[in-house]
């Protein structure tokens, strides 16, 4: 079974694929912080590619796809705008963060803490990140 | 959805988050705490007991002014987090960064 949207690249799709991910069949088997934790590791991506690849031009879209194999919930982006690998990224020392005073970042480690696989490829113009999450049933 | 509510107390001044934050509204927080900064604001406190949600948008924030707060000494304090959104804070270590309490009187008496 498969679930999925498609968002256009403003920030305020964002609350949009929270409802989708809040009904998204696949979602109901983890605990309420489990959900909480994989809906804003999703989001982070998309906000990244909304941000910083589509400029939040609406005129763009990205779309996603949340499937269920052997164990494993799978939410696969696709977009085909500046291709960002987030495993090239490297993860920013907080205290950097701090320092700096900057106010990005933190997204990308939050994916990274989250999720228990990444996965990203670029093909024919076409970007696909998959980010996995385990679960046992 | 975001709704800030910006009270004063014993010198304090509070901000009540209502709803979720994310990368369309976090400039509103930006914009509270500048303004708070801005006008000379010593002790500021985020009531987080309505806030169901929070990305790194909102979190950067938070972070963005850390260095401005020691620099100016301005005491900030967070309370009232959910489990749900509190756990967000630990998984990137923040709780080890920002005075964070599980009550509005905890957070007042500390």
């Amino acid at each position: 079974m498969e679930h999925r949207i498609t968002i256009y690249c403003q920030t305020t799709a964002l609350s949009e694929l929270r409802e989708f991910l809040r009904n998204t069949p696949h979602m109901q088997i983890l605990s309420e912080s489990e959900k909480l934790q994989i809906t804003l590791a999703v989001e982070e991506v998309c906000a990244n590619l909304i941000i910083h690849s589509h400029q939040c031009n609406a005129a763009d879209h990205i779309d996603l796809e949340v499937k269920e194999s052997e164990g494993k919930l799978i939410f696969e982006i696709k977009d085909q705008g500046a291709a960002f690998n987030l495993l090239d990224y490297e993860v920013p020392n907080l205290i950097k963060v701090k320092g700096e005073k900057r106010k990005g970042g933190l997204g990308i480690i939050l994916v990274k803490k989250i999720m228990d696989e990444i996965e990203f490829e670029s093909s024919k113009g076409i970007n696909t990140c998959r980010l996995i999450k385990w679960f046992h049933s | 959805m975001l709704t800030i509510t910006n009270t004063n107390e014993n010198e304090s001044h509070i901000l009540a988050l209502e709803g979720e934050v994310d990368a369309s509204n976090s400039v509103m927080i930006d914009e509270a705490i500048q303004k708070l900064i801005g006008d000379g604001s010593k002790s500021i406190v985020v009531d987080g007991q309505k806030l169901e949600y929070i990305s790194s948008a909102g979190l950067g924030v938070f972070m963005s002014y850390l260095e401005d707060f020691e620099e100016k000494n301005v005491e900030f304090k967070i309370f009232g987090l959910s489990d749900g959104v509190f756990e967000v804070f630990k998984i990137l270590g923040l709780h080890q960064l920002m005075n964070i309490y599980p009550t509005k009187e905890a957070a007042f008496n500390s």
